[in-house]
């Protein structure tokens, strides 16, 4: 059985600019001790299903399932999404300089985490702590516990949200764009040890990144979202090597190659749409290389090529109806 | 040669206590030389910290170098010079920067942006050709009359930093300092602005110096490449020949960082670099980059190396030369 089953996920916000479909109709499911990558560029959702999953959107409405293990949480009050948050399900976020309170020491932040979900002393949580920071390579981590955010460097500040996100052994850990901030060998230095800690864990991993080069390195599978949806479901392997949708592709090939030099790059036309007002038919039409009719007027489903799945009507046999 | 630097070093003071002394130094950039001609784009590359956006900013005058001497076609312009010659230094060079969400006045309408620099350098007679101009120059960056009404915070990023390169583009400058200027966008949108660029550069043939973190990038757009690293270059020369066979430790360090874009090839864990950049503040003696070395010996630690090497290829490493 899986781990996490969402099944057509909406979220959506009022605004004053009117419905932001932010997410809108996401189905997917998390394996036991799987890395899944959802990728996109900014705007396309990413983040928000991410924060749905953890119930920490707020003031939004939320339409469909997230069961994990069995239960559904997005019926869950905020005390029993307590007990799961954290302890089962536990985020890392994009920012380390800003996810931490500049007023407390991060030991003392990690302590909250330990104390909160654990029952246990004070020095007992200390101890747990600093243990953890050990394995995510804090040197000195008995000094660095006292210290605050602003005495550390982003790399470091990372690893320590990770010793936090690990510090319960959750079944789950959402990383969004973890590395994003970081310089690139900081970046492979903390995805290495994020890999090694998943391992010893046995942890799974929703892994959200624009960042096709990690995903390459990281995932099992993929997930490529574009304006609120997902449009193409596959293994690592085969993502880079068959690539489906147009978007993908063009995603692909937006990569600098050596061979480019002296030349112009190729790219996807346009820009992501605003999510007040998504494009009829199919999201991606008015960017894609290969649009035809049926593009602008229906939304395409999702079927099943391969054992994969992709929402294009370029895989389409004909008209389904 | 339009811009050229000898011997530039910049230390920004810290000061503390009720009076503000000086307690010490950031030794942003040691000394260092570059040379800027016609039609040249030079590469900066390197990880945050590392100097290069000081680089950028003496180059373009923003900041003044601690020391040092800068010409400008010719003439010494590292202190205060003539009225004239700063005009025409002004003219020359442009800059545009990272963010394209704090690097536009949020009060100022599209056409205010681009016309600015054309009157305040009074480059044309009369309103209406001023006007014809920037519509042409809007044109160029892909945008349209009608955005011209427009205020910065109607635009995406892409579409921002487009407006900054028809604001640097305006006095038709020989170079153009380019500090980062796609690491705010989106994949498919960095593509289209790098592609602005190239097109742009040969139109005008302009120089660019190009600053960025991303090697893969710097690569693609630069005839010449420099590696930064604690405010010291490492390695530098023809940007074909240090991407091909690249000497210093730390660029290969760099290379080897970059993922694969290949599952079958994944290469992050056989990283051998360990540790972060020491502080600014307080400089590793010798080779700055002794600390993190994998092949330093007792030299590394006592004696700074000296860029060495042919025109087209240089490294600061004791591994090289003798």
């Amino acid at each position: 059985m899986s781990l996490l089953e969402v099944k057509d996920l909406k979220v959506y916000f009022k605004t004053l600019d009117g419905l932001v479909k932010a997410v809108d109709g996401v189905s997917f499911t998390l394996n036991e001790e799987e890395t899944l990558a959802i990728v996109g560029e900014s705007g396309c959702g990413k983040t928000v299903t991410a924060l749905t999953i953890l119930g920490l959107v707020k003031r939004a409405i939320v339409e469909g399932s997230i069961v994990y293990r069995g239960t559904e949480v997005t019926k869950l009050s905020e005390e029993e999404f307590q007990n799961i948050r954290g302890k089962k399900i536990s985020m890392i976020f994009q920012e380390p300089m800003a996810s931490f309170d500049p007023l407390y020491s991060v030991g003392r932040q990690m302590m909250e985490v330990a104390m909160k979900h654990l029952n246990v002393s004070e020095e007992c949580a200390r101890n747990l702590c600093i243990e953890m920071l050990k394995k995510v390579q804090i040197p000195l981590a008995e000094q660095r516990f006292d210290q605050y955010p602003h005495q550390m460097s982003g790399g470091m500040l990372q690893r320590i949200m990770i010793a936090m996100a690990l510090l319960m052994n959750p079944d789950i850990v959402i990383a969004d764009e973890p590395t994003t901030a970081l310089d690139v060998t900081i970046q492979a230095q903390v995805l290495n040890l994020f890999k090694d800690l998943q391992r010893q864990y046995h942890t799974s991993v929703i892994f959200i990144t624009h960042d096709l080069g990690i995903v390459a390195e990281l995932a099992d599978r993929v997930h490529v979202m574009y304006a609120g949806k997902i449009v193409e479901k596959a293994s690592v392997h085969e993502i880079f090597e068959h690539p489906l949708h147009p978007y993908t592709k063009g995603l692909l090939e937006s990569r600098l190659k050596k061979e480019y030099k002296g030349k112009l790059l190729p790219f996807v036309k346009g820009v992501v749409p605003a999510p007040t007002s998504w494009p009829a038919g199919c999201r991606f039409h008015p960017r894609c290389p290969r649009m035809m009719k049926v593009c602008q007027e229906k939304e395409p489903v999702e079927i099943q090529v391969d054992g994969r799945s992709i929402s294009c009507w370029l895989y389409s046999e004909g008209d389904s109806e | 040669m339009i811009v050229s630097l000898r011997k530039i070093k910049k230390y920004f003071p810290i000061r503390a206590g009720v009076f503000l002394q000086t307690v010490g130094w950031v030794r942003a950039l040691e000394e260092t030389d570059l040379d800027i001609s016609e039609n040249q784009t030079i590469g900066v590359v390197g990880e945050s910290g590392c100097g290069k956006t000081t680089l950028g900013r003496i180059v373009a005058r923003i900041l003044q170098p601690t020391s040092g001497k800068i010409e400008f076609q010719g003439v010494d312009v590292t202190k205060k010079t003539t009225k004239d010659i700063e005009k025409l230094f002004r003219r020359t060079v442009q800059m545009i920067f990272q963010d394209p969400f704090n690097s536009l006045d949020p009060r100022m309408t599209i056409a205010d942006v681009v016309k600015e620099p054309l009157e305040a350098h009074r480059v044309f007679e009369s309103k209406k050709e001023m006007e014809d101009y920037v519509v042409e120059l809007i044109g160029k960056v892909g945008l349209h009359r009608e955005h011209l009404s427009r205020y910065p915070h109607e635009f995406s990023g892409g579409q921002r930093q487009r407006i900054a390169i028809a604001r640097a583009l305006a006095l038709k400058p020989k170079l153009i300092v380019c500090d980062e200027p796609t690491s705010a966008l989106d994949v498919s949108v960095q593509s289209q602005i790098v592609n602005l660029l190239q097109q742009l550069r040969e139109e005008y043939k302009m120089s660019y110096l190009f600053i960025s973190h991303n090697l893969d990038l710097v690569y693609h757009m630069s005839d010449k490449l420099i590696v930064m690293y604690l405010g010291n270059v490492m390695e530098e020369g023809d940007s074909v020949e240090v991407f091909e066979n690249p000497l210093h430790p730390y660029t290969k360090a760099l290379m080897s960082a970059i993922p694969s874009w290949d599952p079958n090839q994944r290469k992050l864990s056989k990283l051998k670099l360990t540790g972060e950049p020491p502080s600014p503040v307080n400089p590793p003696s010798g080779c700055v980059f002794s600390t993190r070395c994998l092949y330093k010996f007792d030299k590394c630690e006592k004696e700074k190396p000296q860029l060495k090497g042919s025109e087209n290829h240089r490294v600061a490493c004791f591994l090289y030369g003798e």
